[in-house]
């Protein structure tokens, strides 16, 4: 598949300094929201984006106009949610978009903002992004000195605030009940559904939330179309995709490409990451941030859009692409990934809680040489207990590094526990 | 002086943003702190009082967030990654140079009260692998230990020229 000429989302790829207000008006800029609200109706818009396919980016893939399209009628108010809590191991578009394009951003808020009829919109944005949201903030304030936010945008009686909202350092946030709950000014436990946001959501109102990438996607749409949309990508995944393509590459990044891009490709390619280090083997590929199920070096033929990679046992997830050569140990790279998924549980349920503890406990000692002869059994059979029985998909997300090292690498764990004394246990307090 | 005394305009402003006032608690803890240097007990049934929140509401969510610090940090907050990709690249020897300079492991704090060392996970920005956030400024590929001194020693520098930090982020620029 041939790369982009020009890009969709990363435009700071083909148009220098476009984070300026100036440069971004020069090419477009606000253009896609002047129609919008002079010309359109909100349903055309939610149309044009149903039509176009858009698809969630934040990692589930759910189409955005069909999404819009859940809020009840005639209940306001109504919020707009962004959500840059980009905190799913491996991915940092979001990251880059906010920083390198953010008015492309906040005129896809504004118009999708209009097209479910809500006058408030906040973007949640990660604490650590200290600095992104402090330029997003300058961002806006450019928009509002020209009018297109804040009251009677183009004179059509829209009115429109965006504010954006730092949270404090926790990945469980990015979770999109317990987003609300963490804006609400509570610890970010996620709810129970139904009720879903799009009929109880922020402050119990009728919220729709989307990913940055996803928001980013909505002024092209808009200015040029659903059917020059859908000349990229596949027939079920339109459009093109952020990867963040990070770990043993040569040259790590963002590379948007067209959906439905070979993974060899991406890894490979001059175009993209050029290559692997040192020109060693593949070892793993967690093709969609690190709640993604693993991939090895036989998979990369694989092609990169939800239906493909589903079809492999795995996901596309945040785009976020991790490569590991085979330096590393299979153990070591799932004692760490669950530890990330341990660390961010948030406490609210005992299978992710508890689940989550015990497997980091059993990782760190088979890691560590101090595996015990019944110690694989024991983990299929913590995962097993945790699987379908966490209260969200953190927990589930948990079971997925553990089981991927398990079923593709189970001699490295049969090993590293057979170098920890011949088989036998060796207790982590030595017995006297 | 008190919070309100003191950026009673500022929290004003921050309160005025949300339809509820609770929601004003975060942007209101990361102010605090930056005032009295960590989450100080008085700090949090400040917030609280404002906020007509009762005090335990506050103690919660001080509690659950990882940028909220209910202990004494240095004057810089140093967190590395180590989360996977960075783990593999490069992250452990980082943290290692840093321990050896400055003399102290991992969620400690130089006796000079200058620099605080955590562990933390992913920061989405693996393709900058090794790499910190000092106040929540991004410091990248950090491969070299020569990189960490020039680091350390800038950051030393800044803190010493008396210029304003934020353990918050509140003026992070890169
Ligand atoms: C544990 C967890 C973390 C998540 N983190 C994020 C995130 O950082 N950003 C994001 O957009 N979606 C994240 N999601 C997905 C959101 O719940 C939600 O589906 C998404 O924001 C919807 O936007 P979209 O339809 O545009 O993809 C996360 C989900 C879970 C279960
Ligand atoms: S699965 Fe984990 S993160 Fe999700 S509610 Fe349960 S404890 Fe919290
Ligand atoms: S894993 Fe370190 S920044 Fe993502």
């Amino acid at each position: 598949m041939p790369p982009l000429t020009e890009h969709v989302v990363l435009r700071d790829l083909d148009i220098v300094n476009i984070a300026d207000f100036d440069v971004y008006l020069q090419h477009g800029g606000y253009e896609a929201l002047r129609s919008a609200v002079t010309e359109h109706t909100p349903a055309d818009i939610v149309q044009v984006v149903k039509d176009a396919g858009l698809r969630g980016r934040g990692g589930a893939g759910f189409p955005a106009g069909v999404k819009w399209g859940f809020l009840p009628k005639g209940v306001y108010p109504r919020y707009l949610l962004c959500n840059c809590d980009e905190s799913e191991p491996g991915t940092f578009n979001n990251h880059q978009i906010i920083d390198r394009n953010p008015h492309q951003l906040i005129e896809g808020i504004a118009i999708s903002a209009y097209a479910i009829e809500a006058h408030t919109a906040f973007i949640y944005v990660r604490g650590e992004f200290a600095a992104a949201a402090r330029g997003l903030e300058r961002a806006i304030a450019r928009a509002y000195a020209h009018g297109f936010l804040g009251k009677d945008i183009f004179g059509r009686g829209y009115d429109l605030d965006i504010f954006v909202h730092r949270g404090a350092g926790a990945y469980i946030c990015g979770e999109e009940t317990a987003l609300m709950e963490s804006l609400e000014g509570k610890i970010g436990q996620p709810r129970l559904r139904p009720p879903f946001p799009a009929v109880a959501g922020l402050y119990g109102k009728p919220t729709i939330i989307n990913n940055v990438e996803t928001l980013a996607n909505v002024p092209m749409i808009v200015r040029n179309g659903a059917a020059w949309y859908r000349q990229f990508g596949t027939e079920k995944s339109p459009g093109t995709k952020v990867f963040s393509i990070a770990g043993h590459v040569k040259r790590p990044g963002n590379y948007e490409a067209p959906f439905g891009t070979p993974l060899r490709e991406l890894l490979y390619s001059p175009d993209y990451c050029q290559g692997i280090r040192g020109d060693r083997k593949v070892k793993i590929v967690v093709p969609g941030g690190a709640s993604a199920g693993w991939l090895t070096a036989h998979d990369l033929d694989v092609t990169m859009d939800y239906e493909a990679l589903a079809a492999k046992g795995s996901m596309l997830g945040s785009g976020g692409v991790i490569v590991l050569d085979e330096t590393v140990s299979a153990v070591e790279v799932a004692y760490k990934m669950d530890e990330f998924f341990k660390h961010e549980s948030c406490g609210k349920c005992t299978p992710c809680r508890e689940g989550t503890y015990f497997l980091v406990k059993v990782l760190h000692r088979i890691n560590h040489g101090h595996g015990r002869k019944d110690d694989i059994p024991l983990l299929h059979d913590v995962y097993n207990q945790m699987a379908g029985n966490c209260f969200c998909l953190l927990g589930e997300s948990a079971v997925v590094p553990i089981r991927s090292a398990l079923r593709l690498f189970p001699h490295e764990f049969e090993q590293a526990i057979s170098r920890a004394g011949n088989g036998h246990a060796i207790p982590l307090i030595p017995a006297h | 002086m008190s919070l309100l005394e003191k950026s009673g305009a500022e929290i004003d402003a921050i309160i005025a943003r949300y339809p509820q006032k609770r929601s004003a608690v975060l942007p209101l803890l990361y102010l605090a702190q930056d005032e009295y240097g960590y989450l100080t007990d008085a700090a949090m049934r400040e917030v609280a009082t404002i906020l007509d929140l009762p005090p335990t509401d506050v103690f919660e969510v001080a509690g659950f967030y990882s940028l909220l610090y209910e202990q004494p940090v240095g004057r810089w907050v140093l967190q590395v990654c180590d989360d996977v990709p960075c783990a593999f690249c490069g992250a452990e020897e980082l943290i290692a140079t840093i321990q050896e300079r400055l003399g102290i492991t991992v969620d400690q704090t130089t006796a000079d009260g200058m620099f605080t060392l955590q562990r933390v996970k992913c920061l989405a920005d693996c393709n900058h692998a090794p790499l910190l956030q000092a106040n929540l400024e991004y410091h990248r590929d950090l491969t070299t230990p020569q990189q960490v001194d020039q680091l350390l020693a800038a950051l030393r520098r800044r803190a010493e020229s008396g210029e304003k930090l934020s353990i918050s982020g509140r003026y992070a620029e890169q």
